[in-house]
């Protein structure tokens, strides 16, 4: 059935779809209409479950742990300054191996203040052990959050879902909702191995030897490396229910291409334009899409990019003295390349800024006439700025 | 009523807190009165260091030791994960010390207590940070030396059942190792109680208070027979009820006993003794009695 909404109503269909029972959620711009629709659907009796109000991000995601941890699918939304606040039980939750589902609103950090799309704030949370998503639109979103429970609860890691403050989470598009038989089909009832046993009155969380801790942490970098073929195995058991999918990369047009532009989140939809423009115009551009950020897919990213000499990563995003965070991985992903290309880090975007097609075709235009390689990131602003 | 001998020892023998600890024995007597069908939490504290290294636990109910300042929304987490599906005869105990709740877990527990959510939560009150060397917390008493506060407590202890009455939750109490019975009752008071009860419980700390190891049940009938911690409950955060009618005796006898007030100067007994005369004032105030 298709309903025209927002990415944020898109997200809430897909955690009513889940059956999630447990959402625990506290409310900050632009994550809000998520947590407002659930409640909505709460009251009314359209969600079966228990919306906790908690008194803050930080208690949202520690609720979340604690009841995932009695066996129930739970969720969370949150954006910004909340998730920074959260990020102490961001690691507890992938220490807990909960497989709990968390929206995140891409918002700017502060200071200064803003509301503003910027992808800092759950790139920021890269290190905390969650699975990470990044989606064009509201569809992919709700298509997106579905899947993140197939794969959190096959290996007991938590999963984010993240689309971009008002861009994606407050545009309205049209948005295909899939039939709930179809999702029932798809996505089993949770069944947690660790959770609390009455019958077995075990010790979780205890203070563990340097050795065990070491073991712990090694088990879960195993499971995570199983998340990139998982991914790719649920998102294809996905596009046979549903018939659509993503991969966790979405090379286009790069066969031939002279450059390649690589994005995460809603710049890809304005790169698919510029692109088919430049195309048009005989320029060999191609365009690479990163969906999936943790764990990196770093051979899917290599496969994609064999043979080509120029890239130029776009990030919506910037580590203080480091640089645009998908263009460090991706250079990191592509160091033992044989074909050596260049890469170059272009940061457009921040703070929410439009970016047009026309300034992807600027960096297209950049990146071709360049042949040494540049370390420092370019910055792209509107002309005159 | 004293469950110690009829039911089950759920802090098993082995633990590791230090010879005489109150706490210990605070938990000791609230795990028996809460029995099996318990899911505790225990944060960062000295519930933690009691608890033993993996793979040793002193817990005898499903417990989790879970992060500093979130022991209600964790145990509230676990309470609606349970009623959502239905399970009614499981109860979650939370346990926090003074730091975790006084000062990092307040607003946490502000928020569960604001949501009425289904727990008892259970404040083991030392009265310093104590796990981490016996630093000040907001729960310390006036003029007490902490490692923190070498010359002493500038500032009085804060009043956390006020601020519980202040949400308006079922059931809130006071008790202490000295009155066992008094404590169980309490516990198996609030276990027939829907939402957040919150039982503030002081625990003598032999380390911390500089005291020998042998005294902690004295030192907690004084800290009652001074007035200095009266026994009460406030139901829905309006009705006082005072369980023990106290000997009044001098503070001095209480402060006396322990290492760190050794240092007081008599206007700051005196002091003591005025603030423990004027709360005791409030409290028959609000329970309703005169004078």
């Amino acid at each position: 059935m298709k309903e025209f909404m927002t990415g944020n109503h898109a997200i809430a269909h897909a955690v009513k779809l889940c059956r999630t029972p447990l959402i625990a959620a506290y409310p900050i711009t632009p994550q809000t209409p998520i947590y407002e629709k659930l409640s909505e659907w709460e009251a009314s009796g359209q969600l079966k479950g228990i919306m906790m109000r908690t008194e803050s991000e930080h208690s949202a995601m520690a609720s979340c742990i604690a009841a995932s941890l009695t066996g129930v699918r739970t969720f969370t939304a949150s954006s910004s300054q909340g998730i920074a606040l959260m990020h102490e039980m961001l690691h507890f939750a992938s220490g807990c191996r909960v497989p709990v589902v968390m929206a995140n609103v891409n918002r700017l950090l502060a200071a200064p203040w803003g509301f503003w799309a910027d992808q800092l704030d759950s790139l920021s949370q890269r290190d905390t052990g969650w699975i990470q998503f990044y989606c064009e639109n509201g569809q992919e979103a709700l298509d997106s959050v579905i899947q993140a429970y197939r794969i959190a609860e096959q290996v007991y890691l938590p999963a984010m879902v993240s689309i971009e403050a008002f861009f994606v989470s407050h545009f309205m598009e049209v948005v295909d909702l899939p039939e709930q038989e179809q999702v029932d089909r798809f996505l089993p009832p949770m069944d947690l191995p660790h959770k609390f046993d009455m019958d077995k009155p075990g010790f979780l969380v205890p203070v563990v030897p340097s050795e065990l801790y070491r073991k712990y942490k090694h088990m879960a970098q195993v499971s995570m490396d199983s998340v990139k073929g998982l991914a790719l195995q649920v998102d294809q058991e996905f596009r046979n229910e549903f018939g659509r999918g993503y991969g966790i990369v979405e090379p286009l047009m790069v066969e031939d291409a002279e450059v390649v532009v690589v994005t995460a989140g809603s710049i890809t939809g304005t790169a698919r334009v510029a692109i088919k423009e430049l195309r048009e115009r005989g320029y060999r551009i191609g365009l690479l899409k990163v969906r999936l950020f943790r764990p990196f897919p770093g051979e899917a990213i290599r496969e994609a990019l064999r043979g080509r000499k120029r890239i130029a990563v776009i990030d919506r995003n910037f580590s203080l003295g480091g640089g645009g965070i998908f263009c460090q991985e991706l250079r990191a992903a592509l160091v033992h390349s044989p074909d050596r290309p260049l890469v170059f880090s272009y940061i457009a975007g921040i703070g929410g800024t439009d970016v047009r097609p026309e300034m992807i075709e600027r960096v297209c235009l950049d990146v071709m006439e360049r042949t040494e390689p540049m370390d420092t990131p370019i910055w792209i602003m509107e002309e005159g700025s | 009523m004293v469950l110690t001998e009829e039911r089950p020892n759920l802090l098993r023998p082995g633990h590791a807190a230090c010879a005489g600890c109150g706490l210990a024995t605070g938990m000791k007597l609230v795990l028996q009165a809460m029995g099996p069908r318990t899911i505790a939490v225990i944060v960062p504290s000295c519930e933690g260091a009691i608890g033993g290294v993996y793979p040793y636990t002193a817990y005898g109910v499903p417990t989790i030791h879970s992060a500093f300042e979130i022991a209600a929304p964790t145990a509230a987490g676990i309470a609606n994960g349970l009623k959502v599906q239905g399970i009614t005869d499981i109860q979650v105990l939370a346990f926090a010390g003074d730091g975790g709740t006084f000062d990092i877990g307040l607003q946490a527990l502000s928020g569960v207590a604001k949501n009425n959510d289904d727990i008892i939560y259970v404040c083991l009150d030392n009265e310093g940070y104590m796990n981490t060397g016996i630093q000040v917390s907001s729960s310390t008493p006036s003029f007490a030396w902490t490692g923190t506060t070498p010359k002493g407590n500038p500032r009085r202890k804060k009043n956390i059942m006020e601020i519980m009455a202040a949400h308006y939750n079922p059931y809130s109490a006071t008790a202490t190792i000295g009155f066992p019975r008094d404590l169980q009752q309490k516990i198996t008071k609030a276990k027939g109680i829907r939402g957040t009860k919150f039982i503030h419980m002081l625990v003598p700390c032999p380390t911390g208070w500089r005291t020998p190891s042998d005294i902690s049940p004295e030192l907690s009938v004084l800290a009652v027979e001074t007035n200095i911690f009266p026994l009460y409950e406030v139901e829905d955060g309006k009705r006082y009820t005072i369980n023990h009618q106290p000997r009044r005796l001098p503070v001095r006898e209480y402060l006396s006993r322990q290492g760190r007030f050794r240092h007081l100067k008599e206007e700051e007994i005196e002091q003591i003794q005025r603030d423990a005369d004027e709360e005791w004032k409030k409290l028959r105030y609000r329970a309703g009695l005169s004078g």
